[in-house]
């Protein structure tokens, strides 16, 4: 075999050596850069492998998913029929199953109404108009759907209301309510006047101060002692008004991390322009600091979702009480862990969901400070 | 642990010296009345005691006698509505108002009967603390358990109970202590100690969630009384009445032989009752005039909920406890019901 000979400076490039390209030049690079490296690149793989298949043995491959008792579990492996019979439970808790479409009508209103704004193409007018549809009517009509009364729909007690429901409910509730309460208290917390000023800091410390799970036992066990019976509220408007109160006091802060980040010149040219107070603030202001707060925002909203499975302690069935609850049928006895699997499921797909939307958001809101 | 016992006591008080203002003389039975219903507090799940089904409907043995006070008073078996309490709020939530009977495993202790202005009604199950142990062991006695280690629940009366067994009988002993109930048992399943101790009823409910529950033994030793009943708030003595008949209905009824099924006959069927049957069925005497309800109260309770015996095969026997001492007197167990004439 002859050197092929090329001319002085037309050698063509040779490709690298085997070594440093590929799936080894990888594994060399991000696996097995030095001892270290390789030490725990050694355990993780013994990790995955003492658990991964015993894992997935478990949830999927050994596991039962059709039937209606637990006769139809071997206990080999997860018994999914318990979720299967209890699904309804699980997601509605108690409604009176005959009832149960005026939950899924308000999804699929909400899922409906919420869909177009997320598609660029929508124009701004029709977002804008669906978006109050969303924050104002809403919350109306859902009431009226889930409590009923009234439009010949029959009532139906909060104390009927349960599983990922319930969560829904209370996250939703608190996650609306407490922004716009947030940025109000953030406002008063940084107001020249000194009532509101001091109001709004001893109610932001009082909340911030106490822990949630206080914060609703009084309002489920102490507030009807001091109460008549007939004026206190029902038990989940005391847990809802206890939750969004709780959740203002943090979102303000977070707010007014981003207020304090606005440059000063940013307020002077607002005022500058002959800008009021509250023009100043809603144009200038706040979109700037609001965006520039996503993160913590979220990350509020995130902590909230999972702090409403708290209400277990005042008796209403959240996704993860309804699931603790379900595995203590008689009948269904140990089947607590498949329980847990699927709440922790159904919390993560939420929290998930709200952390990459908060994601996206930033990127298209992003308008400089970054680069 | 000193102090959080303290503490909850300081808070019992405190709750207590604010309800100054126990119910008027028939005031719970009118606002039963006037509702239509008996609102009752229930456990947040409880195997055999209260538990929901896959439809949402409540079981067990304490929503069984809240369905019985719902029978003696209306009629009507189904007219309750349950508020599912946590242990922390049951006794507030029966002060304030909140629910009208607290049918909730609730443990009668002198205290609980006097400064939190509540009255027990009655026993409807006599519990009592005991061991599970692995039968591999070899143990057959509680007084064997020297040296070792026992799992139980952080902060109840259970892990008191068992500091007192323990030291009253000179034996040494490795308290491994979770908070939540299925930590204590996976921790028992997966060897962490040799003994698991709770109520006698709660040893037989989780068993069954043991990944081999045959391997596994209750020993003979009871060492703590925990007679559970249903409570009303004082000062009401009707309804106070009222709960009290009911359970000792349901006891009487089993001594009778009377049954949910039988029963119904024994109203068509009359030329034959004995005169404590009729009494009973409320077609003789003044039963049910006295308590200021409904002749037919008991017959109501029979009829729809069942007597003892059959409220305890329905919802206790499947968790395969013994009857032990519920059994009726005379069947070698202490259930006792004084004359209903």
């Amino acid at each position: 075999m002859t050197e092929q000979k090329y001319p002085i400076g037309q050698y063509p490039n040779l490709p690298p050596p085997k070594n440093s390209v590929g799936v080894v030049a990888w594994l060399r690079d991000s696996l097995f850069s030095n001892w270290f490296n390789t030490l725990l690149t050694i355990l993780a793989i013994y990790i995955v492998i003492k658990t991964i298949p015993g894992l997935l043995d478990w949830a999927f491959f050994s596991a039962d998913w059709v039937g209606t008792s637990r006769d139809d579990c071997s206990r080999e492996g997860a018994c999914w029929v318990f979720i299967n019979v209890w699904f309804d439970q699980l997601m509605y808790g108690r409604f009176p199953e005959d009832q149960v479409w005026r939950i899924q009508a308000s999804y699929i209103i909400a899922i409906a109404a919420a869909i177009p704004l997320f598609i660029p193409a929508v124009s701004r007018k029709i977002k804008t108009a669906l978006a109050l549809f969303l924050l104002v009517l809403f919350p109306i009509i859902c009431f009226y759907l889930y409590y009923g009364g009234s439009f010949g729909l029959e009532v139906v007690e909060t104390t009927l209301w349960g599983g990922l429901f319930l969560t829904l409910v209370i996250a939703v509730t608190g996650i609306v309510m407490s922004l716009p309460l947030g940025i109000l208290l953030a406002l008063g917390r940084r107001s020249n006047m000194p009532v509101v000023k001091s109001v709004c800091i001893v109610f932001i410390e009082f909340w911030r101060g106490i822990p949630l799970i206080t914060v609703l036992f009084m309002a489920s066990v102490m507030f009807p002692l001091f109460v008549p019976e007939e004026l206190s509220p029902d038990k989940l408007i005391r847990a809802l008004i206890g939750v969004t109160l709780f959740s203002s006091a943090y979102m303000a802060e977070v707010v007014r991390g981003g207020l304090q980040a606005i440059p000063k010149g940013q307020y002077e040219a607002a005022a500058a322009l002959g800008l009021n107070y509250w023009k100043s603030m809603l144009l200038i202001i706040l979109p700037q600091a609001l965006k520039m707060v996503i993160p913590g925002i979220v990350n509020t909203f995130i902590g909230l979702f999972k702090d409403t499975t708290l209400v277990l302690i005042i008796g209403l069935f959240d996704l993860l009480g309804m699931a603790q609850l379900a595995a203590t049928n008689p009948n269904w006895l140990g089947f607590s862990i498949e329980g847990y699997v699927f709440a922790a499921l159904g919390f993560f797909v939420f929290c998930f969901t709200m952390s990459r939307y908060s994601q996206s958001l930033e990127r298209r809101l992003n308008t400089g400070h970054r680069n | 642990m000193i102090k959080k016992v303290v503490l909850s006591t300081l808070g019992v008080a405190l709750t207590s010296s604010l309800l100054v203002g126990n119910a008027q003389a028939g005031e719970v039975l009118d606002r039963v009345k006037e509702k239509g219903f008996v609102q009752c507090g229930v456990s947040q799940g409880l195997p055999g005691f209260s538990s929901t089904d896959e439809k949402g409907n409540w079981s067990g043995l304490d929503v069984d006698y809240c369905r019985a006070v719902a029978a003696a008073i209306f009629g009507d078996a189904t007219k309750v509505k349950y508020s599912p309490l946590s242990a922390s709020e049951r006794f507030t939530a029966l002060q304030s108002g909140e629910i009208d009977l607290l049918s909730r495993n609730t443990t009668w202790t002198q205290t609980r009967d006097t400064s939190l202005g509540i009255n027990f009604a009655g026993v409807t199950y006599y519990d009592g603390q005991g061991f599970m142990v692995r039968k591999d062991l070899g143990i057959t006695s509680a007084l064997e358990l020297d040296g070792a280690s026992v799992c139980t629940n952080q902060g109840t009366t259970t892990e008191l109970n068992m500091a007192d067994y323990f030291r009253a009988n000179g034996m040494s002993y490795e308290p491994v202590v979770f908070v939540k109930a299925d930590e204590v048992v996976a921790a028992y399943d997966s060897g962490r100690c040799d003994v698991y101790t709770t109520d006698a009823s709660g040893l037989a409910a989780q068993r069954t969630k043991l990944k081999e529950p045959n391997a596994h033994m209750v020993l003979p030793e009871i060492i703590s009384k925990e007679p559970l009943g249903p409570a009303v708030i004082h000062g009401d003595d009707q309804f106070f009445d009222i709960v009290k008949w009911v359970i000792n209905a349901t006891v009487e009824a089993e001594e009778m032989g009377l049954t949910s099924d039988n029963i119904a006959k024994l109203l068509i069927d009359s030329n034959n009752p004995t005169p404590a049957q009729q009494r009973f069925v409320g077609t003789e005497g003044s039963l049910g005039e006295n308590l200021g309800i409904d002749a037919k109260w008991a017959y109501n309770v029979i009829r729809q909920v069942g007597n003892y015996g059959e409220i305890w095969q329905r919802n206790v026997a499947p968790l395969e406890l013994p009857r032990g001492v519920n059994n009726l007197w005379n069947n070698g167990g202490i259930m006792y019901a004084p004359p209903l004439r």
